[in-house]
C-alpha cells in the first residue's frame, strides 16, 4: 500500500512529462479544417469562364478542389502539379478563384495553362469562408458524393500528392470496394 | 543677444524634431496600437460595440497571433464584412461564433468554448493548482505533527547512542 503511494506521483509525473514532450511537436499553427466528412458547402456561382455552377456540376467520382489565386505566388510552384494530374486523367481538378478578379484570373489561366475541370469565381471571398479557408493555396479532397474527406495548406507539389494525397485517395477506394 | 536667440531658436527646432519623431512613430504601427480601418455603418452606437467585441475576440486564421480587428489579412477583412452583416440581419452574438466555430473551429475563439476537447484545458490548471496544494498541505502537517512530537531519546536510546559514538567502527 505504502509502495504504491509511493509510486502515484512517480507516475503521474512521467504520464504528464511525455504528454508535454508530445506537444513539443505539434504544429501550433495547424488549422484543421471543420469540414472533413462533411458536405462541400452549396454554391451558386458563376465559374470564371463565366458560366453558372452549382453542386450538382461538380465531377461525380473522387477530385481535388484547389483554391488558387492569380497573385498567390506559391500557386505557380504547385501548379505544374495539377497540370499534370490533370492531363494525365489522373484526377479531376476543380478550382476556386479566391478573392481574385475574374480579368486577372482569366489573364493568368491563359499565361500559365489552365488546370481546371472548371475554376469558381469567388472574388469576395464569400464562398472561401464557407469553405473554411484563410489562404490560397489550399486543396481538398472531395469524394464522388461531394464530402469532403482531407485538405491539404499550402503547396500541394509531387511530394506532397504522393505521401498524403495519393494515401489518401487509396484508403477511400478502398473503403468503397469494402462496401460492396 | 545673439546667443539668446540661437539657444532660443535651437529650443523651437529640437520641439519640432521631437513632435515629428513622435508623429511618426504613431504612423509607422506599433503593435497593439493598430486597427484596421473599416468603413462599417451600424444602425445603433450598441451595434458597434457588439461588433467591436467580437472582432476583438476572433483570431484571425491567417495572421495567427492576431485578431480580427488588428489584422490586414485578406481573410480578416471578409470575416469583419461577415460579422457587419450578421450584425445587420440581427443575428445574436452566439450564432455569430456558432457561424464562426463551424467554419474554423476552435482556431477562431481566442476564449476557446468548453467541450470534451477542451476540458483539460478550461479545469487542467485548477485540478493541477488543487492536487499540488493538497500535497503541499499534506506534507507540512506532517512536517508539523513530527515536530510536535516528543523527540527526546529514552534511556535505552541513549545508551545505544552512546554505545555507537564510542565503537568509532
Amino acid at each position: 500500500m505504502n509502495k504504491l503511494k509511493f509510486y502515484i506521483p512517480v507516475i503521474s509525473f512521467f504520464a504528464l512529462a511525455l504528454q508535454l514532450w508530445r506537444g513539443l511537436y505539434l504544429d501550433p499553427k495547424e488549422l484543421p479544417s471543420m469540414l472533413i466528412d462533411k458536405p462541400m458547402p452549396g454554391f451558386q456561382l458563376s465559374t470564371v469562364a463565366g458560366t453558372e455552377v452549382e453542386n450538382d456540376d461538380l465531377p461525380d467520382q473522387i477530385f481535388l478542389l484547389n483554391v488558387w489565386g492569380s497573385y498567390c505566388l506559391p500557386c505557380l510552384i504547385e501548379h505544374p502539379t495539377l497540370m499534370r494530374l490533370s492531363e494525365e486523367g489522373e484526377i479531376p481538378v476543380v478550382g476556386v478563384n479566391y478573392r481574385d478578379r475574374q480579368a486577372l484570373a482569366l489573364d493568368w489561366l491563359a499565361d500559365n495553362g489552365n488546370p481546371f475541370a472548371f475554376s469558381i469565381l469567388d472574388e469576395d471571398g464569400r464562398f472561401g469562408i464557407d469553405l473554411g479557408v484563410y489562404g490560397a493555396p489550399e486543396t481538398y479532397l472531395v469524394d464522388e458524393n461531394g464530402v469532403i474527406r482531407f485538405r491539404h495548406v499550402s503547396v500541394l507539389d509531387e511530394r506532397v500528392w504522393e505521401e498524403e494525397f495519393v494515401p489518401a485517395i487509396a484508403e477511400l477506394r478502398g473503403q468503397r470496394s469494402s462496401d460492396e | 543677444m545673439n546667443n539668446r536667440i540661437y539657444s532660443l531658436s535651437l529650443a523651437v527646432g529640437f520641439k519640432a524634431l521631437l513632435a515629428g519623431f513622435i508623429l511618426l512613430l504613431s504612423l509607422s504601427g506599433i503593435p497593439g496600437a493598430v486597427a484596421q480601418v473599416d468603413t462599417f455603418e451600424f444602425d445603433s452606437e450598441e451595434q458597434q460595440q457588439r461588433f467591436r467585441k467580437l472582432s476583438n475576440e476572433f483570431r484571425c486564421p491567417m495572421c495567427q497571433n492576431t485578431n480580427l480587428t488588428g489584422s490586414s489579412g485578406g481573410v480578416a477583412e471578409d470575416l469583419r464584412r461577415e460579422i457587419h452583416r450578421m450584425i445587420q440581419d440581427g443575428l445574436s452574438d452566439a450564432e455569430i461564433e456558432q457561424f464562426m466555430f463551424e467554419r474554423y473551429g476552435d482556431f477562431i475563439f481566442y476564449r476557446p468554448r468548453l467541450r470534451a476537447e477542451t476540458v483539460l484545458l478550461w479545469f487542467g490548471p485548477p485540478v493541477f493548482l488543487f492536487v499540488g496544494g493538497f500535497v503541499a498541505f499534506g506534507i507540512s502537517r506532517r512536517a508539523k505533527k513530527l515536530s510536535e512530537e516528543n523527540t527526546e531519546l529514552d534511556g535505552e536510546q541513549q545508551a545505544r547512542l552512546k554505545e555507537l559514538l564510542d565503537n568509532k567502527v
